[in-house]
């Protein structure tokens, strides 16, 4: 089994997880629900950020079960946070190294790959405070991508930033869905996004998560809702009816 | 004169260095997550500010007699006593600075939350590797400050220094006990000098705390 197998179960404050899951072994998976239904608590109890009973498998490997805990720095997982959270103390190229150096994996996903694919050369030896949202979340995914992960977890890497540094950063996140070759969890709860850049979709609702289902993809569903208007306005300007 | 400002150097600069690496890990378990008995260590830590420097001095020195129960501990290995030695000041400026070391340095783990030490986790770094590369340089206007308050608070401490240190010249007599001492004997001239230095480097020690305090534009996130 080279995907994901996970069961997590616990009360945290007055929330209460009940989650069982499975991944792939390759392509995204959105996780998907309203906020309050344990999506980032789901997250962080895969990464070993937070500890609750349960069990999770990972290509073959146990993170966690009755008698073992792994903590978060002994998991290749590779974790892209709301807010990129980068070190503030450290260079962009030595936030993309801080995991690369810290890792004994074999290098699959290399350094100059890396940047080539998201765009990152051009801000090597700049300092992280003056980056744009979109900026500083490709910084934090090309971080997380060369501490060499056997899963990629993304906790809403878009919905901080603006429409414009959303458009400017949605290219490279295709590019990375297409040479992913490792399963990736990306919470979101944009339809347009979901319908994009995800393969499956998993919805939590009240600590629960239901069964995956396979996004459906059709011409328009991958459009922000703004560029469907627009199609819509320039078919109306060409003489095209709406339905009715 | 240039033997009581080099014992008073001496004294603070060894007491900030051993405080920064006590009060260190002092620091990171208090900004820790919130617990009610939590604080009452914090208090305890804190203490120092607001007793008066004859108290802190008498239970000192009570501490470090040769019939304590502490100095007991250490007859095996020699050590009767540290009152009047200069190993009982340091040990005494310690704990009279301790609030001035805790205090900055938690407060800057606190204002960078436990975010970046998550972040570190996740690339694979261990804990402690995580606190030397990522806490500690981000930490580290927290531990200037902190650096600056101890040095100078030495310098400025008075009563627990008389107390446990007796003012013996070469050995315990700093330049506040020589002002007193200058001041008692009517040598005006010699005190003038000796406060008038005190005076310039207070300046500029404040002075140092405030720049640092104004380098807002370096985001601690």
């Amino acid at each position: 089994m080279n995907g994901v197998v996970g069961r997590f179960s616990g009360a945290l404050g007055g929330f209460r997880l009940d989650a069982e899951f499975a991944l792939e072994p390759t392509g995204v998976t959105a996780l998907s629900g309203p906020s309050g239904s344990g999506k980032t608590t789901l997250l962080r109890c895969i990464a070993g950020l937070t500890r609750l009973k349960g069990g999770l498998r990972v290509a073959g490997a146990v993170w966690q079960d009755e008698q073992t805990f792994l903590p978060p720095h002994r998991r290749a997982v590779g974790v892209v946070f709301q807010d990129a959270s980068l070190l503030a103390h450290l260079s962009v190229r030595a936030n993309l190294n801080y995991g690369a150096k810290r890792t004994s994996a074999k290098a699959d996903i290399g350094f100059d790959d890396t940047v080539e694919l998201l765009g990152l050369g051009p801000l090597l030896t700049r300092s992280t405070l003056n980056l744009s949202g979109g900026e500083r979340q490709r910084v934090a995914l090309g971080r997380a991508l060369l501490s060499q992960p056997r899963l990629l977890l993304m906790d809403e890497p878009l919905s901080s930033l603006d429409a414009a540094s959303k458009a400017e950063i949605l290219p490279y996140l295709d590019r990375l869905h297409r040479a992913l070759a490792i399963p990736a969890l990306y919470i979101s709860h944009d339809d347009a996004e979901i319908a994009r850049l995800a393969d499956r979709v998993l919805v939590m609702e009240a600590g629960r998560v239901h069964p995956a289902k396979a996004v459906k993809r059709d011409a328009l569903s991958a459009l922000s809702s703004r560029e469907r208007d627009g199609l819509a306005l320039a078919a109306l300007q060409a003489g095209l009816r709406p339905l009715s | 004169m240039s033997e009581v400002v080099w014992t008073t150097l001496r004294l603070a600069g060894l007491t900030t260095v051993l405080l920064l690496i006590l009060a260190t890990p002092i620091a990171w378990w208090l900004a820790g997550r919130r617990a009610w008995w939590r604080e009452v260590v914090a208090a305890v830590t804190t203490l120092p500010i607001i007793l008066p420097p004859s108290v802190l001095g008498f239970y000192l020195l009570i501490a470090i007699a040769p019939q304590s129960p502490l100095m007991g501990l250490l007859h095996p290995f020699g050590l009767r006593t540290l009152a009047f030695t200069f190993q009982g000041l340091v040990i005494g400026s310690m704990v009279y600075s301790l609030p001035f070391a805790v205090q900055p340095i938690r407060g800057a783990f606190e204002a960078m939350g436990p975010r970046p030490m998550e972040v570190a986790a996740t690339l694979r770094a261990t804990p402690i590797d995580a606190f030397f590369t990522i806490a500690l340089p981000l930490s580290r206007r927290g531990f200037a400050t902190a650096a600056i308050l101890v040095f100078a608070h030495t310098i400025g401490e008075f009563g627990v220094v008389l107390m446990i240190g007796g003012g013996i010249p070469g050995k315990t007599e700093v330049i506040s006990v020589r002002i007193y001492q200058l001041v008692e004997s009517l040598q005006y001239g010699q005190a003038h000098r000796l406060a008038a230095g005190v005076v310039a480097f207070s300046f500029a020690a404040l002075l140092a705390l405030l720049l640092i305090g104004r380098q807002t534009d370096e985001a601690v996130l």
